[in-house]
């Protein structure tokens, strides 16, 4: 009945293994509960046995008893210090296995961004989902590309901050092929909480490469008459739907929808037309040209997005009417 | 038996308050203000619970919701729980208990409390401004990015930083200068050892907070960029400055509650506090340990693993001093009298609720587990279980027990009971089920949530519905006892510290007689029951 | 019961104007104590970062004037000659001293801040100051630094120099803030000691407030060679 609520696999307390390190992470995580409520009712029924015990009511009083006793005192300082000394050691020697990729993992680099992850892959590919083959340890290369984030897999039990100016790395190496969520943990503003995105752990190695060849050659395979759609991959992958709609709402930016070939009103007071040379401006350098109303917080794209992705962005905003 | 005159009605006017120097005024004037507070913050996290209450947009949208956890974190963190219990209780019952007239620096306690009264103004100011919507933790570079308010609010809790300071200086120069002869530092009652360890780190630990705020200012104000990557600054050097002030603040929460504990279930249960000792140093080791475990709340932020390693290893020999007093009360009521008072009910809850809490602490002590739990909905639940189910819950005991002394009024001891119960099947429904939510990977600050947690997330509000009952009853009988409780004989417990062997409510300058110091956990002196108060013999014939 | 000969200056819920002195007196220190942690951020922070980036240091801290930052330590030290000596003169009630040497101190502190005022000055004029401010004119890289004998040559300038002008601004701003304030206070127990406030038998504010001075001259003495004479 449980895993109608909390997803197939597992248990009371915790998702279901998907890395080789989960089950030493949930060896202990069982171990320090079973612990805890172990003293937790050792704690509860001695309260409540003494408060029934020796509950006022007519006649009775307290009884001179000791207010002190050495011997229960060391007793109950080290019986905990031995416990706590263990969980702490267990605790070390698990973190150690989560810190410490092995040699020949595969390597993927991760952008964090508001409100994004984006997988850079050996080839060069991106794309918002972290593909990765199974049975081989992955490593990740992250950074953020503004405010701190955090690249969490709970079904991995790994989770690293992001942070922007360094590089930070995590690891893992998945059990079974299948799709495990990925969140971001650290706080980081308005769509903190949509900034997901997938592990998707294909059934083979070869099935992974093939995924990886395609993706690398989608642009180029698309017919002239179909670019558009690759603009309109791009912009469901690389950030640009957390801000611009495409219903005509406005988000953080201006809605696309519509906009092609009509001016927009400028911070400031001129206008522009909303054509090739302004759009190109517009990602590889935001701050140049603010619409009226809008904040100019949009990061740049310059070294992200190939000259012929830009063009099918374009191919894609000309088709929302 | 209410004595005619007393402090409340020695003068009035509303000058007679706002200047007084009387540290039973300012005690009460820090009551109101600090529960004034906890109404505030309730009321926000109360809205927090009602938008988790289904997916998607429930009453507000993600940048109202990010404002409004920021609101109750700030608020409670800052204007309620670091001061409620030394500078309301505390201000109120320390120089008593020291048979005292009145803290070392009467006017720098009025101080204290008017730089409270800004820095509040300030913080209100900023929510009515537009709010800030960082997280109570302010961390880099969200912070100096963000276009909220975020100075005026940081300028704000820069200043009730002094309040605190100021407050933790008093004290510990009160219990060193002004202690009656007799009272050496083994014999003070426990609640007064519990405040000296907390004053201490306010005074060591809050000063770097100040300075961590003023970085934060100088960042945003003038572009100083010593967190910014972009000009050689680091942003994960804002949370070592940030935590190193803000894990001893949580000690700042839990010893005074733990002070609380020692003198409610002692004069509760008619016994001798047990381990005395014990009790006292481990206030003093809890405070002196807790300087060393800041990077415990950083463990993925990118410091090294040797410094992992060492915050680890020194935060599970924190838990210890804690379950030691645990234990200490447990055996303090073997073979006591249990009267179980309202005040008695919530030092009881603590245990258990405080007990769990502490625990959880092992979880997330241990590395390994940590990077699975950290920054998901377990952390929420543990520190609520301590702040909440510790410091809170000691609080209202702390109130119930003392309310008759500070008003001289009995509180109804039923409703007492009713809302007892209300807030502790609440507390659990809502806080209980979130460790379930975090250790299933739910993060925490998410406006929004996957279907698999839906579930744990409407119980939760629910709970809180529950617990909120629970509060507007406690509000509606004390100020019902204000103006209807019964009459308070001197000592309606039978405590022998020395607040006990003056009127209730006590006079202006505290004591018509002398007191005399004795262990105020021997009970042997003292007469009576529960129905018309206790009194000691050590006084018969005493004089006024 | 003793008779009730109370001194004026002894509070109520004291016992003793020997308690309330003692009293006053672990007070200031514990709040002296605060002022060190206060500072001591800056300081960890300001040993981070030349840990890290000693090439920073080394090279920026040259566009300080070592000069005007020693004559400003002198004067501070001279001041709290003055300022121990002032605590002296009260102790033994003599008033003309008392007022003589307080006076002298608050000219110390004005001298401290009018060279700071100098040194700032130079500093914006030059555009070297911290984050996103920093805005160097060519001629204050290549050209010499102020004050008399400065060597021209700077060598290469590393990247992200304005990290050191925000450590010196917040460290030097913080402190100035601090002899200001300890100036104010000054000025408040000189118009005391011209009323006659203070003598053998109450010397207390002057005590205290010589101690604060003290420790603000103490901060100073660890700021300036750790800003100025870095090598």
């Amino acid at each position: 009945m449980l895993s109608q609520f909390i997803g197939t696999g597992s248990n009371f307390w915790l998702p279901r293994q998907g890395s080789t390190s989960a089950a030493g992470v949930d060896f202990l995580f069982n171990a320090v509960t079973s612990i805890s409520i172990v003293f937790f009712v050792l704690i509860t029924v001695v309260l409540f046995y003494f408060v029934y015990k020796y509950r006022a009511r007519p006649g009775h009083k307290a009884q001179a008893s000791a207010v002190h006793n050495q011997t229960l005192e060391i007793t109950w300082t080290v019986i905990p210090l031995l416990i706590v000394v263990w969980i702490f050691w267990e605790g070390f020697t698990g973190f150690l296995n989560l810190q410490t990729p092995p040699q020949n993992a595969y390597e993927v680099q991760v952008l964090g961004q508001k409100w994004k992850w984006l997988f850079t892959y050996p080839n060069g590919v991106v794309d918002d989902n972290l593909h990765v083959p199974p049975d081989e340890p992955v490593r990740l290369v992250m950074t953020s590309q503004d405010v701190l984030h955090s690249l969490y897999i709970p079904d991995f039990r790994i989770k690293r901050d992001v942070v922007p100016g360094r590089y930070e790395r995590e690891w893992f190496q998945a059990l079974e092929p299948g799709e495990y969520q990925i969140f971001c943990a650290e706080y980081c503003g308005t769509s903190h909480s949509a900034m997901l995105s997938m592990v998707i752990v294909h059934k083979s190695r070869p099935e992974f490469e093939k995924w990886l060849a395609d993706a690398g050659n989608f642009l180029d395979k698309l017919p002239p008459e179909k670019l558009w759609e690759g603009g309109q991959k791009l912009y469901n992958q690389r950030g640009c739907k957390q801000c611009h709609s495409i219903d005509g709402n406005p988000g953080i930016g201006p809605s696309f929808k519509g906009i092609w070939g009509h001016t927009q009103p400028l911070k400031g007071g001129a206008q522009v037309t909303v054509e090739e040379n302004y759009v190109r401006e517009s990602i590889l350098n935001p701050q140049a040209k603010i619409v009226a109303g809008y904040e100019p917080v949009m990061p740049t794209y310059q070294g992200r997005l190939k000259d012929k992705e830009i063009t099918a962005i374009i191919a894609y905003l000309k088709t929302l009417e | 038996m209410t004595p005619k005159n007393h402090y409340l009605n020695h003068t009035s006017g509303f000058a007679s308050w706002a200047f007084t120097l009387d540290h039973k005024r300012i005690g009460v004037m820090y009551l109101v203000a600090t529960l004034s507070s906890f109404l505030l913050g309730g009321l926000a996290a109360l809205a927090v619970r009602t938008e988790l209450f289904s997916r998607g947009p429930t009453i507000m949208d993600a940048d109202t919701y990010n404002k409004m956890f920021t609101l109750h974190g700030a608020v409670m963190v800052f204007l309620f729980i670091i001061p409620s219990i030394p500078a309301a209780l505390g201000n109120f019952v320390l120089p008593l208990m020291l048979g005292a007239k009145d803290v070392a620096f009467p006017r720098l306690n009025l101080m204290s409390f008017w730089l409270w009264i800004i820095g509040a103004v300030f913080c209100i100011g900023a929510v009515v401004a537009g709010g800030v919507d960082t997280g109570w933790t302010f961390y880099t570079p969200y912070s100096t990015t963000t276009n909220t308010n975020v100075i005026a609010t940081t300028l704000g809790v820069f200043i009730l930083g002094f309040s605190s300071i100021f407050t933790g200086l008093n004290f510990i120069v009160t219990i060193h200068k002004l202690r009656p002869s007799g009272m050496t530092w083994f014999k003070m009652p426990l609640f007064l050892w519990a405040l000296y360890g907390t004053a201490l780190i306010q005074v060591l630990a809050t000063p770097v907070l100040g300075i961590t705020l003023l970085l934060l200012i100088a960042e945003r104000a003038l572009g100083v960029g010593i967190f910014d990557p972009a000009l050689g600054g680091d942003p994960v050097l804002f949370q070592h400055f940030f935590w190193f002030y803000s894990h001893p603040a949580v000690y700042i929460m839990i010893l005074p509650a733990m002070g609380i504990i020692s003198e409610v279930i002692s004069i509760h249960s008619r016994k001798h506090i047990f381990g005395y000792r014990f009790i006292a140093l481990s206030s003093i080791a809890i405070a002196a340990f807790g300087f060393l475990v800041w990077g415990h709340h950083m463990f993925v932020s990118g410091q090294s693993g040797m410094a992992n390693v060492i915050f680890s290893a020194l935060t599970f020999s924190v838990a210890i001093p804690s379950a030691i007093k645990v234990f200490n009360w447990l055996a303090t009521l073997y073979k006591g009298d249990i009267h179980l008072t309202t005040a008695m009910i919530y030092a009881l809850m603590f245990m258990i609720t405080f007990g769990i809490g502490g625990l959880t602490g092992l979880h997330l002590g241990a590395l390994a587990v940590d990077i699975h739990l950290h920054d998901t909905y377990f952390v929420v639940a543990h520190f609520h279980y301590v702040m909440f189910g510790g410091t809170v819950i000691a609080l209202l005991s702390g109130l119930h027990h003392w309310w008759p002394k500070m008003f001289g009024v009995m509180i109804d001891e039923r409703l007492g009971r009713i809302a007892a119960f209300l807030i502790f099947v609440g507390f659990n429904t809502t806080f209980f089920t979130q460790f379930m939510l975090g250790s299933h990977g739910m993060p925490r600050r998410y406006y929004d949530y996957l279907p698999q947690f839906a579930i744990y997330h409407r119980i939760s509000t629910l709970g809180s519905y529950v617990m909120a009952c629970g509060f507007f009853l406690i509000a509606y009988y004390l100020l019902r006892s204000l103006f209807r409780g019964e009459a308070a004989p001197m000592n309606p417990f039978g405590g022998n510290s020395l607040e006990w062997h003056t009127s209730s409510p006590p006079p202006y300058d505290n004591f018509t007689v002398t007191p005399i110091a004795e262990d105020p956990y021997d009970y042997d002196n003292l007469v009576g029951d529960e129905v018309s108060g206790y009194k000691s013999r050590t006084y018969e014939g005493a004089k006024a | 019961m003793m008779s009730h000969e109370h001194s004026p200056h002894l509070q109520h819920h004291f016992d003793t104007p020997e308690q309330q002195f003692d009293a006053g007196k672990l007070g200031i220190w514990l709040f002296l104590a605060t002022e060190i942690l206060l500072f001591g951020g800056l300081f960890c922070a300001y040993a981070i970062y030349r840990a890290n980036h000693p090439e920073i240091f080394l090279y920026a801290h040259q566009f300080l004037d070592k000069v005007l930052g020693g004559t400003n330590t002198v004067i501070l030290l001279c001041s709290s000659l003055t300022m121990a000596w002032a605590v002296r003169a009260s102790q033994l009630g003599q008033r003309k001293l008392l007022i003589t040497l307080l006076s002298l101190t608050l000219l110390g502190g004005c001298g401290f801040m009018g060279i700071k005022y100098v040194e700032y000055k130079a500093k914006w004029e030059h555009g070297l100051l911290p984050g996103t401010h920093f805005a160097p004119h060519e001629e204050s890289t290549g050209g010499p630094g102020h004050g008399p004998g400065e060597t021209p040559e700077h060598g290469k300038r590393p990247s992200n120099v304005q990290l050191f002008f925000g450590i010196y601004f917040l460290m030097t701003g913080l402190h100035g803030l601090h002899v200001l304030a300890g100036m104010g206070a000054i000025g408040w127990i000189l118009v005391r000691s011209v009323k006659g406030h203070f003598g053998p038998e109450y010397f207390t504010p002057v005590d205290f407030v010589g101690l604060y001075w003290h420790l603000v001259d103490l901060i100073w003495i660890f700021l300036f060679p750790l800003l100025y004479l870095i090598s």
